[in-house]
């Protein structure tokens, strides 16, 4: 049971990792996409349209990785070379998301989707208690954890890394040092948008194989709000996710066994933590301060 | 520029006076909380008029139109009344929430029929409202439960603490009650309609703390698919489910709105339609179960035993003795819970194993 | 070929006039390509989306729909409002949906626990205690903004979800209607609790449509003539030169969250005591969410906010009109809208920038140019 619990945790906390590890990246390049929910729920619709009619679960993984990434350049466009207010056009691209992939969705409603099954290594997947914990989930699961060794390695580790950070904390002067601000930030908005689209997707072909219109029912925004309280690292981000996954299915849990507090109370539980674990990291200054991208937000236009 | 004025001028007088140049046809229009694709609620009463369409002859017949996703704030009086002086001949308004803004509009528009789902405020003739025992359902999924589980406890994954879930929850147990009467249900309150990930984290969570039947009172085939993979038995909601548990769905309920909308709308064309206040069950066609799958022959031989003495009358599952969760007596041998007191239940009978918030 | 933004030496007073223009054009061609690909006549479809809300104009049998712009115009306004001078001084407050239920529970307290108390005051108190509840609950992410350096928008965000189970709560436990069949909602208000309608006869629009004018004037008058408004916009723009020049930026956080908590406090309450009448569990619509468009929609203008807060809330009308009349789905009307302002914040762009399409070639000989 105790086994059950933790990979029901890490199902719950998936999604929020992979689109928060995406929108960090972003972020990290000084630019605010608060269009997540958009591109998760269109990630959900064309990972589940593709996985049912080509009967691949793995294709619908692709299209929605594929579509995620499209939709983020939509933003792009705006943001980076018509330089748009980068809250108000991420919150343009959510009303459009939810839209567009009601309109592509009309035809899926209650059709069971194609499920992406978890996978299984003999000996190991069978070892009691841990076996399936760490052999026998969801191959995104595993993604999701190389995921975040990626993107701690690249931006911490290697030259582009450093060069995608720079151009976050002061596009001014990269540019002066001759790096093409607006090309790195448009791969960066690609890379999230292309993670929110997997996480969609993860929604639509691992958690609950089905398609319903708006899916992802806020979950973009729990990853937004991720990013600022891991203070922009990664393992951060897996740390938060996890602690909201465990915080979200504890209550549930906690309900169960009937214990008689107010349940909006108990589902109020996950919101507050957030904000208390934000407060304690947040009161020493120095420290939030040197992993704050300092452009984030801003837009940036090449003076020529 | 000019041209394309007077088109639109011209297009806009077409509307003013197309009521009264489509005399004829009748005009049923729909109002829904959440949008068609939520496969629960919404979707159902959208079925429903869809097959009273059909029911009356189509399209050349009756002529349909509908809101989706509309607030039950501000929002609901415009929508109802952009209804109204649309030309609507009958509006059906299905959601609790619109109940004071269809008494609300139904006082300007003398000439339109309203019918109100789950209210219960008529506050001028042409307002009807409707509703399902659906709780009639939820009994006989009860008898099944308690004849399937091996554990003796059940997993009811709940939405909203308003009377008719309260209902519903208390109605299951008593139908398991009837065939085992140590038999306990584990509430968990998801606190939305839908939302596919919450409600499989509740079904899982509940599986994980030993229940092995699992129901729910929320729109999405979440649970169902999280019952299949762990290989235990469920209850649909709604719809019937059996494409998203083809060896897991014990039976369904099904809202079928289609007679009740047929009915109604043949009433406005017929010009005999009267303020009526509905609560209609089994045996008015209004709840329907899927085909009873997935059980031995004889656990299906007492549901549908069930079914029909609900369905004739000869049982409702709110006769007593039955004892409140708090220890006292609600019901006395043989007494028979009243409408009203059923339509505003607010407490629990004994052996559910949650606390109701007051 | 690529797309260069060449930055006006100053903004261009006549793109200024022209870019809502530009943009409703671009509108009305990608709509028009939309709903043709839908199946539905684009003329109708767009007819029903922008002119029929506005027939009341002219047409007196239609003037209902006017008040019903104003009423759904009214909190967008309002609390737009108050997020711009936060925006404006560099505070990212996005919870203004928990603070517009926390104005709403507040002014709620009267009229649901003294029912009793029967007078003409009760109103205004509302209204006080509406704007005072908002502010309150904006005052949590400032102070630990300013106390412990938190992020606000995260902090605001998270106490939307806060406010809206702690609501949910409340009218579905000690605040329930006990006549209410065990329904979540609180009583109806008595009279002496509603926000009156400003002309009965045509329509239902009440006086939060007038705060919301009247609020529009009074931030725009502080931002643009008052020594305060220079302050926020110092702070925004440059805290450090706002120290230089003495303003405190920890109590600039405080003002600005508390002044637009206040407004979306007093939107939640005219919502409450104006078309409601009763507060419930269902009043959080997103209006705090939608708001923070029409904030940059308006271009941080509280006038420009006016215009901005009525063509989104034609949006919503024109929406449903086209829903009813041609047969759209809701579904085409939400990514509508997102399109309409995906055009408007691009074709802002033009106010501040010159765009010069380069060519692979032109490039390279623009590249000698500089040199």
């Amino acid at each position: 049971m105790f086994e059950q619990i933790i990979i029901t945790i890490a199902t719950a906390a998936t999604p929020l990792l992979i689109a928060a590890l995406g929108e960090l990246v972003v972020e990290r390049s000084g630019v605010l996409n608060l269009g997540v929910e958009g591109m998760m729920v269109m990630g959900a619709v064309s990972g589940f349209a593709v996985a049912l009619t080509t009967g691949s679960p793995w294709l619908g993984v692709l299209a929605a990785i594929v579509v995620g990434a499209l939709f983020s350049l939509l933003f792009g466009f705006l943001t980076l070379t018509l330089v748009t207010n980068q809250v108000a056009t991420g919150l343009a691209l959510t009303l459009l998301g939810i839209g567009l992939s009601g309109m592509i969705g009309e035809s899926f409603v209650g059709q069971p989707g194609v499920k992406l099954g978890a996978i299984y290594i003999p000996y190991l997947t069978d070892i009691p208690l841990v076996g399936r914990l760490f052999f026998g989930q969801d191959p995104i699961f595993y993604l999701s954890i190389l995921l975040t060794f990626g993107v701690a390695w690249f931006l911490f580790k290697t030259r582009a890394g450093l060069t995608l950070r720079s151009v976050g904390d002061n596009h001014t002067s990269a540019h002066a040092l001759g790096i093409n601000v607006i090309g790195i930030r448009y791969l960066a908005v690609m890379f999230g948008g292309a993670c929110a689209g997997l996480a969609g997707g993860f929604l639509s072909l691992v958690y609950t194989p089905q398609w319903i219109e708006n899916m992802s029912a806020g979950r973009g925004w729990i990853a937004l709000a991720l990013v600022v309280f891991a203070s922009w690292r990664p393992w951060r981000v897996l740390a938060g996710a996890y602690l909201f996954g465990a915080v979200s299915i504890g209550q549930l849990h906690a309900q169960a066994l009937g214990i008689g507090i107010p349940s909006q109370l108990l589902s109020s539980l996950p919101y507050l933590a957030t904000i208390v674990v934000l407060v304690l990291i947040s009161r020493n200054r120095r420290l939030t301060l040197i992993n704050t991208p300092a452009s984030l937000g801003r837009p940036f236009v090449p003076d020529r | 520029m000019k041209t394309k004025l007077l088109t639109m001028a011209a297009a806009a007088a077409a509307i003013a006076f197309g009521t009264m140049a489509a005399e004829a046809k009748t005009k049923a229009c729909f109002i829904y909380v959440g949008p068609i694709g939520d496969f629960g609620w919404s979707y159902q009463h959208h079925q429903g008029a869809l097959e009273a369409q059909k029911e009356l002859g189509g399209e050349e017949q009756v002529e349909l139109a509908y809101l989706e996703s509309v607030p039950e704030g501000a929002d609901a009086e415009r929508a109802i009344e952009r209804f109204a002086r649309s030309g609507c001949n009958i509006i059906f308004t299905t959601s609790f929430g619109y109940m004071d803004a269809t008494n609300a509009v139904a006082k300007k528009f003398a000439d339109v029929k309203f019918e109100h789902a789950t209210g219960f405020k008529r506050e001028s003739p042409n307002v009807s409202t409707y509703n399902s025992k659906f709780h009639e359902g939820r009994y006989v999924q009860g008898i099944i439960a308690a004849k399937m589980s091996k554990a003796g406890v059940a997993g009811y994954i709940a939405s909203f603490p308003i009377p008719e879930v309260v209902m519903g929850i208390n109605s299951f147990l008593l139908g398991a009650q009837s065939v085992n009467p140590d038999f306990k249900v584990k509430v968990v309150w998801a606190n939305t309609w839908f939302d596919p990930g919450k409600e499989a984290d509740a079904a899982k969570a509940l599986i994980d703390q030993g229940v092995d039947i699992i129901t729910q009172h929320t729109d999405s085939t979440a649970p169902m698919q999280v019952a299949a993979e762990r290989g235990i038995k469920a209850f649909g909601q709604a719809s019937d489910m059996i494409k998203f548990g083809p060896e897991t769905q014990l039976t369904s309920i099904v809202d079928d709105w289609g007679p009740y909308y047929t009915k109604r709308i043949k009433a406005v064309i017929d010009g005999n339609w009267e303020q009526v206040d509905v609560w209609g069950g089994m045996a008015d066609g209004h709840v329907v179960m899927a085909p009873y799958t997935n059980m031995p022959d004889d656990v299906k031989a007492a549901a549908e035993e069930a079914q029909a003495k609900i369905t004739s009358g000869e049982l409702n599952p709110f006769t007593g003795p039955i004892t409140k969760q708090d220890g006292s007596e609600w019901l006395k041998d043989g007494e028979v819970a009243e409408d009203g007191v059923l339509l505003g239940l607010n407490f629990y009978v004994a052996g559910v194993d949650d606390k109701l918030p007051q | 070929m690529r797309v260069e933004l060449v930055k006006r030496p100053q903004h261009s007073a006549l793109f200024s006039a022209l870019s809502p223009f530009i943009a409703l054009g671009l509108t009305l061609v990608a709509g028009a390509i939309m709903f043709s690909l839908l199946g539905k006549n684009p003329f109708d479809a767009l007819y029903y989306y922008f002119i029929d809300p506005l027939t009341g104009i002219w047409d007196p049998g239609n003037r209902w729909q006017l008040h019903e712009l104003a009423i759904k115009a009214a909190p967008l306004i309002l609390i737009a409002v108050g997020l711009s001078v936060c925006y404006l001084s560099n505070n990212w407050n996005i919870g203004a949906e928990g603070q517009f239920i926390a104005g709403a529970m507040a002014g709620s307290i009267i009229p649901v626990m003294f029912p009793g108390f029967q007078s003409w005051i009760v109103l205004p108190l509302m209204l006080i205690l509406g704007m005072a509840g908002g502010a309150a609950y904006a005052a949590v992410p400032a102070f630990f903004k300013v106390r412990f350096n938190t992020n606000e928008i995260l902090t605001s965000l998270m106490l939307v979800y806060v406010a809206q189970l702690f609501n949910d709560w409340l009218v579905r436990g000690i605040w329930r209607n006990p006549e209410g069949m065990s329904f979540p909602g609180t009583i109806r208000f008595s009279e002496y609790a509603i926000l009156p309608q400003i002309w009965p006869e045509a329509g239902r629009a009440h006086y939060g449509f007038v705060f919301a004018l009247v609020a529009a004037v009074l931030v725009w008058f502080m931002l643009s003539k008052m020594l305060k408004g220079f302050e926020v916009k110092v702070l925004g723009q440059s805290p450090r030169a706002g120290r230089f020049a003495g303003f405190s930026s920890g109590r600039m956080v405080f003002f600005v969250f508390m002044l637009s908590g206040a407004l979306a406090g007093l939107a939640g309450i005219s919502e409450v005591a104006g078309p409601i009448e009763h507060l419930n569990e269902k009043i959080s619509i997103g209006y705090g969410f939608t708001a923070i468009i029409v904030a940059f929609l308006g271009r941080l203008n509280p006038l420009g906010i006016v215009a901005a807060g009525l063509i989104l809330a034609l949006t919503y009308l024109g929406g449903e009109s086209a829903q009813i009349a041609i047969g759209v789905s809701d579904k085409a009307v939400r990514a509508f809208q997102g399109m309409l302002l995906f055009f408007v914040l691009a074709c802002d762009t033009l106010i501040h920038y010159r765009v010069r399409i380069v060519g692979a070639t032109a490039k390279a000989e623009g590249a000698a140019q500089n040199v």
